[in-house]
């Protein structure tokens, strides 16, 4: 076990963890931060996708001693009142089904947003088709990150 | 507290005023006449009655409707409380739903499943809100000393007109509760509807979109465990454990034998599953051990054996096909499937001297509560199940293994346990869709007539695969359909739209090589089959032939069927869970390989109560039936699975959708379910498309794994 210090949604944390504790565990067991989902556990279907220094990244394989003093933000800290232009498109198109993918597709596209605001269709598939959502959300998916691009 | 009860037949509601004022409506979601309890309120003292749900207004006009069902994605928690609100005449902005706290008491159909919930509820959901509407209508009359007859109700006031005086419900709920109980009330026109049908957000998008802890696996008890299990492969006991090395490693509480599976349960995530992972476990055989393999002989040897157990026989089929002009015969087989919901199986459980308290995403709470009880030796009451959001269920959580699980964990370890299932664990512990193979036979006569037909299902843990009185059945004089089951250790359940989702590809496939080889167009023949169904139906059946041909034009319509250049076209229809739905798919080759474009879908559901719900829902019904049609497959090597995660098992994906056109029938008829019923066309509509497109058939699902999509990836 060892001591991390995390800068998380703003705010410093301290845990001890073993060292090659994925931050999804680190964020669900020691923090109580559950907004950011299990799916796979293996980097591929992208419900656990947190930012890191704003870029998406897949927090289930990330171990807790490779993130330093890198800035996490999770689903819990995109926004202060649940208002970021992606989570009030995600609202105004009505996106979730079951809703558990949701948390890494809106860090998923709130993350392209910032590195492409305008993106194209083609980009929007591209980036997007990195998260599995088993209810079949994705036309809408879609059309929220286009709702997104245009009010932000 | 006063109160008044009305039992009558159609109807069992109870009145009452509720704590610090205000209206309190007991009544029942479910269709049985039994009674059944319920849970309180927050924040409200709830009658001693049994009753699963409530409406109540308070003072304040805010309008609080319990849920009661299980919630999966299907919708649920924001269509019936639509369907109350309209007879109430509410404004939608002042009602608020809350999901049932725990059910320590009994509760009849709560259950998600069958695509059931909006056909078994509709009436007495409709009655609950009409019977407060009327009592409040009566409170101002009577307060205003008028005729009710002259008081009208809109969004959440009662109105008197000639008077242009009016009241809020808030104003009136507590006079209201104190009215007497009609009878019999009035439901409104269709017509006036005017929140059914409309397009109304899901109401947990804010908890879902913000990341409030919603779902099983975001349970969190202070003290709590986590416990994984290393569960035997199919056809395979637990013969010893090494368990040193796990219990040794930091943060594991205890290791233990649980049946056949071994339990790790420690303070956290990780580490219980590292050192489950450090288990050394020997198995040993018991069973059969079967492979992929030993089941496509299988389904070969049952499609050839007398030993079938006959569904239904029309007619004379020997000599229809002695005589026939023309004999069309072929075979299609798809594949066992996980379920895959993305929230793993979890439930938390703590087991206590005299009680237990489980918590997590069942379809089935009544069932685990049942069967904790029986375990433990408890009394059904002593054993409280709360319900979780679910990650999705798609059937898997009919079952309650998991749960039934956990609660055995939790009793051997003797502490509050929260069992999770890695994706891994998920994928390979079975519950699968069955595996099929069905063998299709036609015979037409010399003027291209369907004179016999006959359908054997060959299953794998499946029962009867086959769906013997709905189309085509009734349509043809001389029919024979049978079905032959192999008990496999490899264990299978329900996966959503159970049977029909292979047995509708199947079918609406081989009815296009039917129609091909009768000259006919594949509208065109199925629609020629209904009116005989119509006008000489042949025995039993359970389809409405008006119901199907309403989606049917309503498809062809709205794609321009027959009259496109540069795309192929390919149709299917199918009647399930009470609901008809028409696809038609459309494919172009792109590259030498099809490219599934768009898909037009046209649904009769009897009434639409939300269209954002219903439009998704059938949207994601599409996209999973195409996406399972086209790549879903998990094969065995003795009883091994071989795929163990989204590494090795392909769910689709945004960049392989095709676009969607939803509509739906226009009508008055009663709700009829919607979870599943645009699920089983699509494998066909894809299939037949591809068809048309290439000239190739597709037999075998997963499609890109046949001959057509060979050398593409």
């Amino acid at each position: 076990m060892a001591l991390f210090k995390l800068q998380i949604n703003g705010k410093s944390y301290q845990t001890e963890a073993e060292a090659d504790t994925p931050l999804l565990w680190v964020l669900r067991d020691n923090l109580g931060l559950y907004g950011t989902k299990y799916g796979c556990g293996i980097a591929q279907c992208g419900a656990c996708t947190v930012h890191l220094n704003g870029e998406a990244t897949r927090s289930c394989t990330l171990p807790v001693s490779a993130i330093g003093t890198s800035k996490v933000t999770t689903i819990e800290g995109l926004s202060k009142n649940g208002d970021h232009p992606v989570q009030k498109a995600w609202d105004e198109v009505d996106v979730a089904q079951c809703g558990y993918c949701q948390a890494g597709q809106i860090m998923t596209a709130a993350a392209l947003l910032k590195r492409k605001p305008q993106p194209t269709d083609a980009e929007i598939e591209a980036t997007m088709s990195g998260n599995i959502c088993r209810c079949g959300t994705y036309h809408r998916i879609k059309e929220a990150v286009k709702v997104a691009a245009k009010t932000k | 507290m006063s109160s008044q009860l009305n039992h009558n037949r159609r109807n069992f509601l109870k009145i009452a005023v509720a704590t610090g004022g205000g209206l309190l409506l007991g009544f029942n979601w479910t269709d049985s006449e039994a009674a059944v309890a319920g849970a309180p309120l927050k924040g409200v003292a709830a009658p001693a009655i049994d009753f699963n749900s409530y409406l109540s207004i308070n003072p304040q006009g805010v309008i609080t409707i319990l849920s009661p069902n299980p919630e999966v994605g299907q919708g649920i928690k924001t269509a019936f409380p639509i369907i109350v609100a309209e007879e109430l005449d509410a404004d939608w902005k002042n009602v608020v739903v809350e999901q049932a706290p725990l059910d320590t008491q009994k509760f009849e159909r709560q259950v998600a499943g069958g695509s059931g919930s909006i056909p078994h509820s509709w009436k007495r959901l409709r009655v609950a809100g009409a019977t407060a509407r009327h009592m409040l209508l009566e409170a101002a009359a009577k307060r205003w000393n008028v005729s009710a007859s002259d008081c009208t109700t809109s969004k959440g006031f009662v109105l008197h007109a000639a008077s242009k005086r009016k009241l809020s419900y808030g104003e009136l709920a507590t006079e209201a509760s104190k009215m007497p109980v009609p009878a019999d009330v009035k439901l409104k026109e269709i017509k006036d509807f005017k929140l059914i049908g409309q397009t109304i957000k899901n109401v947990d998008n804010p908890g879902i979109l913000t990341g409030k802890p919603l779902f099983g696996l975001d349970f969190h008890r202070e003290g709590m465990l986590i416990g994984m299990l290393q569960r035997p492969a199919f056809g395979y006991k637990l013969k010893s454990v090494d368990s040193a090395a796990a219990k040794a490693m930091p943060g594991i509480v205890n290791v233990v034998t649980i049946n056949n599976s071994v339990a790790v349960v420690g303070k956290s995530t990780w580490q219980v599953k590292k050192a489950k992972d450090a288990l050394k476990i020997e198995w040993e055989k018991d069973g059969n051990l079967e492979s992929t393999s030993d089941h496509n002989r299988l389904f070969k040897e049952m499609l050839d054996s007398p030993n079938t157990t006959v569904r239904r026989k029309d007619g004379d089929v020997e000599s229809a096909f002695k005589n026939a002009a023309k004999v069309i015969k072929a075979e299609y087989q798809c594949p066992f499937l996980p379920h895959n919901p993305l929230e793993p199986m979890n439930f938390f459980a703590h087991v206590k001297a005299d009680s237990a308290e489980l918590v997590g995403p069942s379809q089935t709470p009544e069932a685990a509560r049942n069967q904790t009880a029986k375990l433990l030796g408890l009394s059904p009451e002593k054993v409280s199940v709360q319900l979780t959001r679910m990650g999705g269920g798609f059937g898997r959580r009919l079952n309650t293994d998991y749960a039934i699980e956990a609660v055995q964990v939790s009793k051997a370890v003797n502490a509050p346990v929260k069992v999770m299932w890695t994706r891994e664990d998920d994928m390979t512990g079975g519950i699968y869709r069955p595996a099929v193979r069905y063998r299709f036979e036609a015979a037409l006569d010399a003027q291209n007539n369907l004179i016999g037909y006959k359908l054997r299902g060959a299953s794998i843990n499946a029962g009867n695969a086959t769906r013997e009185d709905n189309f085509p059945s009734g349509a043809v004089d001389n029919l024979l359909i049978d079905s032959i089951d192999h008990k496999s250790p490899i264990t299978t359940g329900p996966w959503r739209a159970p049977i029909t989702n292979f047995l509708a590809f199947a079918e609406q496939a081989f009815l296009d090589e039917v129609a091909q080889a009768a000259g006919k167009d594949p509208v065109q023949f199925r629609l020629e089959l209904l009116d005989k169904a119509k006008q000489k139906p042949v025995g039993k059946i359970t389809y409405d032939v008006d119901r199907m041909k309403g989606v049917i034009q309503l498809a062809v319509e709205k794609s321009g069927w027959g009259k496109k250049k540069g795309v192929a076209q390919g149709f299917s229809v199918y009647f399930s869970h009470r609901s008809y739905v028409a696809q038609i798919g459309e494919v172009v080759v792109e590259k030498g390989k099809p490219v599934l474009k768009k898909v037009y879908s046209a649904a009769d559901c009897g009434v639409v109560i939300n269209q954002s719900g219903a439009q998704q829902q059938v949207r994601g019904c599409v996209v999973d039936g195409i996406g399972h049609a086209m790549y879903g497959n998990i094969t065995f090597k003795d009883g091994i699975p071989d795929q163990k995660n989204f590494n090795d098992y392909k769910l689709i994906r945004m960049n392989e959708i095709p676009e969607i056109d939803v509509y739906f029938v226009q009508n008055e008829i009663d709700p009829t379910g919607l979870g599943e019923p645009s699920l089983p066309p699509a494998g066909a509509a894809v299939a037949n498309a591809i068809f048309k497109a290439t000239g190739k058939r597709l037999y075998n699902q997963p499609f890109v794994e046949t001959e057509v999509f060979k050398g593409v990836s």
